[in-house]
């Protein structure tokens, strides 16, 4: 929602004001609100009969240096946007879904302490989708991959096959408490899915993101990797950064600085 | 005597049995009850025709649910969030609650197991405004909405 942020900047805003900049983002979409600030709604949403397209490919880049111990604001929010329960309200704590996960990692010899978010790293060669029996483990053309429960027998080989421990399966039966954006259900694998529905709605953002971003932290930036303008590339060509076991070489779509 | 007392008791068991089966709720030779097609609380019509939707909607929802899930193609016609949105009863709320909510009606009458509802939400979408993560930006929502009309 930050694209609507500049409108509440101008706060003494008469009705009329008001009334053409409604105008305006309607009827003169694409331009800019103001200098540099772009609606990225119109940057990135395609209409609802378009396919997603590999000209995009979406990814993360999470800064560990701003991450802050102990603050779980990204588990949080994806928790509350998809609709799965916190491993602190679940009541088998080894079964519960773990879309997204911070992790306190300490360096044995210097002591120095990181903390990083670990989710599915949407790799764009993902060992989860090789060893699918039935092909419902799939990455999307603009980089998300996906459990498609139409077809998931919940064998959970994904789970044993993925590097980062990023797929859960869902054990019992969730008796109608899901989203009507996240549908997911008893006896299949999931994972993040970069918030696919917000994707798609054009939000060109994700709940983790939103969350750090409302937090302050600002330790996760999402974006298309593809686009060289983007945000999220120019950071990645100023920052040093690693990909999790880089040595598998799956040229993974999330990206750690300060690691 | 004994013989006949026990023949009288066989009659009018009978009889008794056969007048409360008269006064019964109990399928008649018609068949089972038909199914309640509660009205869609919103919308005026269907996407499609009642009788095709009757004969084909799995089709439909089916073609759909592919083009959605693996091209993330969203278009709202035939999606089943939609159909929820109309077809949830004003009584629960829901397509597939109690028995006489829309889908399970016809599905029982049917005896056609419905799986979609495994994973998929049986109520319709509340309002964005209602999301917490987007509290702080509802407002604005309205705003543009009414600027709108």
């Amino acid at each position: 929602m930050s694209e609507l942020k500049p409108m509440s900047d101008n706060s003494p805003n008469s009705p009329e004001r008001r009334r053409f900049i409604g105008a305006a983002t309607a009827t003169a979409a694409g331009l800019t609100l103001a200098p540099g600030v772009m609606l990225i709604e119109v940057a990135h949403g395609r209409p609802d009969e378009q396919a997603a397209s590999s000209a995009v490919r979406w990814g993360m880049l999470v800064d560990a240096t701003q991450c802050a111990t102990g603050c779980d604001d990204c588990v949080t929010a994806c928790s509350t946007e998809n609709g799965w329960t916190p491993i602190a309200e679940s009541q088998h704590k080894k079964q519960a879904p773990q879309w997204i996960r911070k992790l306190e990692l300490q360096n044995p010899l210097t002591q120095m302490e990181t903390s990083l978010p670990m989710m599915c790293q949407h790799c764009a060669e993902p060992p989860c989708v090789d060893v699918c029996p039935t092909g419902a483990s799939f990455k999307r053309a603009d980089g998300i991959v996906l459990v498609n429960r139409h077809t998931c027998i919940g064998c959970r080989y994904c789970m044993m096959a993925c590097p980062y421990k990023a797929r859960s399966l869902v054990h019992e039966s969730l008796n109608d408490t899901q989203k009507p954006d996240v549908p997911r259900g008893i006896g299949c694998v999931e994972a993040c899915t970069f918030c696919v529905q917000k994707v798609d709605r054009g939000d060109g953002t994700t709940a983790c993101v939103e969350a750090c971003t409302a937090a302050g932290h600002n330790a996760l930036l999402f974006g298309d990797m593809n686009d060289p303008e983007s945000e999220i590339s120019k950071r990645l060509r100023e920052l040093p950064t690693k990909q999790v076991r880089a040595d598998l070489n799956l040229n993974l779509g999330v990206r750690y600085h300060g690691i | 005597m004994k013989r006949l007392l026990a023949l009288g008791a066989v009659v009018l068991t009978t009889a008794a049995l056969a007048w409360a089966g008269l006064d019964d709720d109990q399928p008649k030779a018609g068949g089972a009850p038909k199914p309640v097609i509660a009205e869609p609380t919103k919308g005026e019509r269907c996407v499609e025709d009642e009788a095709y939707m009757r004969r084909n909607h799995m089709k439909l929802l089916d073609h759909h649910r592919d083009e959605t899930v693996l091209q993330g193609i969203r278009t709202k016609k035939y999606s089943l969030k939609e159909c929820v949105n109309c077809h949830a009863s004003k009584k629960t709320g829901s397509v597939a609650t109690a028995k006489d909510d829309f889908c399970v009606s016809c599905h029982s009458y049917a005896a056609v197991k419905i799986d979609c509802f495994d994973c998929h939400s049986t109520k319709p979408q509340a309002s964005l405004a209602m999301h917490p993560l987007n509290a702080e930006a509802a407002h604005y929502k309205h705003e543009m909405d009414g600027d709108e009309q």
